[in-house]
């Protein structure tokens, strides 16, 4: 382990008392500068910014389509697109939302920025490793955008065979592209494994790893582990337009069942993909903004490994009406539930947390709480679904498309967005506006509900989902449905717009505006080029709000084999003279 | 994964972001060894496609098994498990600073490697030529069951992702030669060799899976 | 709660439905006592501790025991009783008993067709009796289709490759929609059918007069009613708007281009053949989805629907 490892050459050096640099001149965002520089970078402070801003463009277009589907939604006949490209939009929705915004937004995104930092180390283990995962992202990317104008893809996000085989349209690119972007997935999650494992600052044992950190190793693991399946499903299915292989389309002899159930084997966990990460941003958001301990260390840690351990085994429930057995049926249903329990603990341990704290309504932590207030529900729906009749009348219907955007959008994108205002100052050293966050986080909690209560309803009543027409009842709920989402596209554009004035215009946010105690709080923002100027060392838990702030600034001067910073141990001895 | 960028020192191997060339050792070891499980989960599926259809069709196996030709499979397996033995010796060599045995080793694993895919290439034309090919281009009728072009879907799909890691396995090597005869490598820095050894004993235990699994059917 | 019930789903018309909705209504209600209490937490807790000064002192409350037992253990007894409901409803949907009444299901992209014991075919139509279980076996002609009728609360994939079955018995005379809820292509959503509930003898009459009812009809007459019945108006219309398929309109005695360039006169052969096995000859532009109708269609009924073409210029 790196604890034990770094002790013998540094048990001569005093551990001494380091305050971080208020607002340094020198930071990452401006030690290399230029494209190229940015472009070759191995600072997984950069690439995590480049996968932010790659996310924010998936983002951005999956939500205009979105807003598209909603406004053609507005009248039950066709109102301004045909059936084919609603079947196209809606393919491409789902895919970019998921494989291009979702999965990598906490992990790639949030996490690479923050993994290091929060372990006290300089990088990731593998930077250049960390590079590539980017890039195949971004090539995975291009054969998603180069198969949307070559005949485009018509399947749903899920490809489910045989449809997927006999369709028109370049499913083929479209597949290949979700299965290079695979190995980007399985790369980072890697990569973060080995830093967590190898790479902790002295001190940091694993009972005082940030929250965020047992969130993105649970994250990590399902990551490795389940990645594969799908890129292995994924290579199938393009075989089967290219070669004809046939081991899952039915006309010449293949099981179409096997592709779901091979399917969902990924597919399922890779919600768990998209959720976990942002448990442990809800567990750093909450904690600081209430200046309190954490509530049940253990139980959230441990209920994230849980999660993605059970998450492997539930992979069935997306097949009830699918033809497999009524025992199979029982046992997912089953251990469907019991992923429930450790979920619900999360949110009684959070609201435990803020008992007695001293809550600061802070926009990050006004979208943890959205955040509670959503994800609950998107749990409590889930257990409906889960429920083996219900579910008969409920699965594929408008109920299930407005549960999974309560967990995903109403759980993940929240958490997602909360971390996102609570790391901006570490990111780019500048504060946003507090009052338009507020408001934009009220117009998107507004708009959200707006746009998906209704489809419960709808669900309920027996709306189908993915369908371009519907029967006329339905209009109501569906109009109102769509003003929400206007409502919600509102809200996304006065955050960008806040966001972009802060970024270029913000007021200097100072190195730990909220008064967090975790490691990445103690160094200067925006961070330096290597993260500290001094090896930190961990005496105190992340979440130990009653002890005081200088006991968690501590470090001792890198023994040097580094030519890259010698200008570390000057800075050093600076800090020191300052402080006495 | 972390080969140095320059060769002036010992210790220029090591990257800045590591305390030691032990924790950077460690590390890389660690990683590889993950990547190794994905790898397993990655041919995990197809073997998962495997045993569903063989309960579902054994016979089609038993049947479809006997056009395997076992004399060149098994003579396949001897050629891979040979170069393992090589690869293992290559490390060996490094470690103990023997550059020269590093290089030779790792030429003859190669060697090895190429014999493998050229009795594979036979295999594959050899199949092609009586017209059996993966699922819907199936032709042949020697055998009589109307899902045999399923059993060749699989087989193909299984034989041919380890061959495309074979030849990636022969590139790493060429690539660790070069380093090699740049004297990148010694005792105290071996990283890439042992982690590329680790790959390959991977891609030597899946055929030792899939040899018995389509080659030897009773 | 029966209002909430009454506003969420739709009007139970099958014995099934009872049960299902029992367990909606308890899951939703006990998820909605939960969720009140934990809004209530969050607002107060926000409310009553928010932050008074920046040297606000907190507590060290690291962990309860008791309460985090108890807040896993009531959850997992909950979640075990839904678990345990959801389970026996699901037996009661699955079994079929032994008396039931089986018509045969033909899912094909994008129509739904019926196959009763006496040889008759409807498409689009399920007529069932009331009062009587009935029991449908199902496969697709093409990709994965799904049976749903929500007043029913019933619903089943139908696969290509293999059957599948649903059940039910339905309590009131009337008509019930039915959905294809796995995505199928381009018209999934017009993918519909009408489940029509009759009494015991109106079921029997129409059973004997279905087969032969077209027999008077005048044959422009019957080829519309047959376009309307067998779904032909999904992808083809009457009125020159563009679906999936050409339309009708127009269309007797046009040349039209097929796929490897050479063309073709429309036709009484070439309408027969495009009926009968669509993927002969596909006009360009056109995807080739159209079901075959052989031995759903009998020669008079072809011959109505060419004469209902003609008359359409």
């Amino acid at each position: 382990m790196a604890t034990n490892e770094a002790t013998p050459s540094v048990k001569k050096l005093q551990v001494r008392r380091f305050k971080p640099e208020e607002n340094p001149k020198k930071h990452y965002l401006n030690e290399e500068t230029g494209i190229w520089a940015w472009m070759t970078t191995v600072d997984h402070k950069k690439i995590g910014l480049m996968y932010l801003a790659s996310i924010t463009f998936f983002f951005f277009i999956g939500g205009v389509l979105a807003l598209l589907l909603r406004t053609e939604l507005l009248s039950p006949a066709r109102s301004f697109m045909d059936a084919n490209v609603y079947n196209q939009v809606f393919t491409l929705h789902g895919a970019i939302m998921i494989f291009f915004f979702l999965i990598p937004s906490v992990p790639a995104a949030l996490g690479n920025f923050v993994l290091p930092l929060q372990l006290g180390a300089k990088d990731v283990a593998f930077p250049r490793l960390n590079l590539a995962s980017y890039y195949i992202y971004v090539i995975g990317a291009l054969f998603t955008i180069f198969a949307i104008f070559t005949g485009g893809v018509d399947t749903g996000w899920t490809f489910y065979t045989p449809y997927s085989t006999t369709t028109s349209g370049n499913v083929m690119a479209m597949t290949f592209g979700v299965f290079i972007l695979g190995f980007s997935s399985i790369l980072t999650g890697l990569n973060f494994i080995v830093t967590i494992h190898k790479l902790r600052s002295p001190g940091l044992t694993w009972n005082k790893l940030p929250l965020n950190l047992w969130g993105l190793y649970a994250t990590s693991l399902i990551q490795i582990l389940a990645t594969p399946v799908l890129a292995i499903t994924l290579l199938l299915l393009t075989m089967e337009r290219a070669l004809g292989i046939g081991i899952f389309d039915p006309a010449i002899g293949g099981d179409p069942v096997l592709y779901q159930h091979f399917f969902w084997f990924y597919s399922h966990p890779a919600v768990y993909i998209m959720i976990v990460p942002g448990f442990g941003i809800i567990s750093e958001v909450i904690s600081t903004f209430s200046r309190k301990v954490i509530f049940g260390y253990w139980a959230i840690a441990l209920s994230s490994l849980a999660i993605a351990f059970i998450g492997f085994l539930v992979w069935g429930h997306h097949m009830f009406t699918a033809g497999q057995s009524s025992l199979a049926n029982m046992v997912f249903s089953f251990l469907t539930f019991l992923v429930g329990i450790p979920t619900g603990i999360k949110i009684f341990n959070w609201i435990a947390t803020m008992y007695r704290g001293s809550i600061d309504l802070k926009a990050p932590m006004i979208y943890a709480l959205v955040f509670l207030f959503l994800f609950t529900i998107g749990g409590f729906t889930g257990i409906m679904l889960g429920a083996l009749a219900v579910d008969i009348h409920l699965h594929d219907t408008y109920y299930v498309v407005a549960h999974f955007h309560y967990v995903m959008m109403g759980g993940m994108v929240m958490a997602f967005l909360a971390g996102l205002h609570y790391w901006w100052p570490k990111m780019f050293g500048k504060m946003y506006s507090e009052f338009w966050a507020r408001i934009s986080c009220a117009l998107i909690f507004v708009g959200f509900n707006m746009t998906f209560l209704p489809q419960f309803v709808m669900g309920a009543q027996g709306m189908p989902r993915r369908y371009f027409n519907y029967i006329d009842q339905f209009q109501p709920f569906h109009q109102f449905s769509t003003m929400g989402a206007y409502v919600m596209g509102v809200g996304f554009l006065i955050m960008a717009g806040y966001l972009l004035h802060s970024m270029l215009k913000g007021k200097a946010a100072g190195s730990n505006p909220w008064g967090s105690r975790a490691l990445e709080w103690q160094t200067s923002s925006p961070v330096p080029l290597h993260n500290f100027e001094h090896t930190p060392v961990i005496i105190n838990g992340p979440y130990d709000y009653h002890k005081p702030m200088s006991e968690f600034q501590l470090g001792i001067a890198t023994p040097h084999h580094d030519h890259h910073d010698d200008h570390q141990p000057t800075d050093v001895t600076q800090t020191e003279k300052e402080q006495a | 994964m972390s080969q140095p960028s320059a060769l002036e020192e010992k210790l220029d191997h090591l990257q800045h972001h590591f305390i030691d060339s032990d924790q950077q050792f460690e590390a890389s070891k660690l990683g590889m060894w993950i990547f190794l499980v994905t790898e397993i989960l990655f041919f995990g599926g197809l073997f998962t496609a495997y045993i569903v259809y063989r309960s579902w069709y054994p016979e089609l196996y038993l049947l479809a098994s006997a056009e395997l030709d076992t004399f060149w499979g098994a003579v396949n397996t001897f050629v891979l498990i040979g170069s393992s033995l090589t690869v293992a010796m290559a490390i060996r060599s490094a470690q103990l600073n023997q550059i020269k045995g590093l290089i030779i080793n790792l030429w003859i694993t190669i060697g090895l490697a190429g014999v493998f895919m050229v009795i594979k290439f036979f295999e594959y034309t050899h199949k092609f030529e009586k017209g059996i090919f993966p699922g819907s281009h199936y032709s042949y009728e020697g055998i009589a069951h109307e899902k045999a072009n399923i059993f060749f879907s699989i087989y193909y799909m299984m034989t041919g992702l380890h061959g495309v890691h074979v030849m990636i396995g022969i590139g790493l090597m060429i690539w660790l030669v070069i380093k090699a005869k740049k004297k990148v490598f010694h005792s105290g820095y071996y990283t890439p060799v042992e982690i590329t050894g680790l790959y390959w004993h991977l891609v030597d235990i899946i055929w030792i899976f899939l040899f018995p699994l389509l080659y030897l059917i009773d | 709660m029966n209002k909430l019930s009454e506003f969420m789903l739709p009007p139970q018309k099958s014995t099934l439905a009872e049960g299902t909705d029992a367990l909606f209504n308890f899951i939703n209600v006990t998820s909605l006592i939960f969720l009140i209490g934990i809004t209530i937490a969050i607002i107060y807790f926000a409310w009553k501790y928010r932050r008074r000064s920046e040297n606000d002192v907190t507590p060290v409350i690291t962990h309860n025991n008791t309460l985090e037992i108890t807040w896993s253990v009531i959850p997992l007894i909950l979640v075990i009783i839904v678990f345990g409901w959801g389970l026996s409803g699901y037996v009661n949907l699955t079994t079929a008993p032994d008396d039931a009444y089986e018509v045969r299901v033909v899912g094909k992209s994008w129509l739904w067709e019926f196959h009763y014991e006496t040889g008759h075919v409807s498409v689009n139509e399920l007529h069932i009796p009331v009062d009587r279980p009935v029991k449908l076996v199902m496969s697709s002609e093409d990709v994965i289709h799904s049976f749903y009728i929500p007043d029913f609360r019933v619903k089943m994939d139908v696969l290509p490759s293999r059957y599948s079955t649903v059940w039910f018995e339905a309590t009131e005379v009337g008509e019930s929609v039915v959905f294809c809820t796995e995505y199928c292509g381009t018209a999934h959503s017009n993918m519909m059918a009408r489940a029509i509930v009759h009494d015991q003898e109106d079921f029997e009459t129409w059973l004997e007069v279905a087969g032969s009812a077209d027999d008077d009809m005048d044959p422009v007459e019957l080829g519309q009613e047959l376009v309307t019945r067998n779904a032909c108006t999904t992808c083809h219309s009457a009125d020159g708007t563009q679906l999936q398929g050409p339309t009708f309109q127009g269309l007797w005695g046009s040349v039209s281009e097929i796929e490897d360039g050479q063309t073709v006169t429309v036709d009484e052969n070439h309408i027969r053949e495009s009926i009968l096995e669509p993927g002969a000859k596909i006009t360009s532009g056109y995807q080739p989805v159209m079901p075959p109708y052989a031995g759903t269609l009998n020669d008079r009924q072809i011959d109505a629907i060419i004469e209902y073409i003609k008359t359409l210029q």
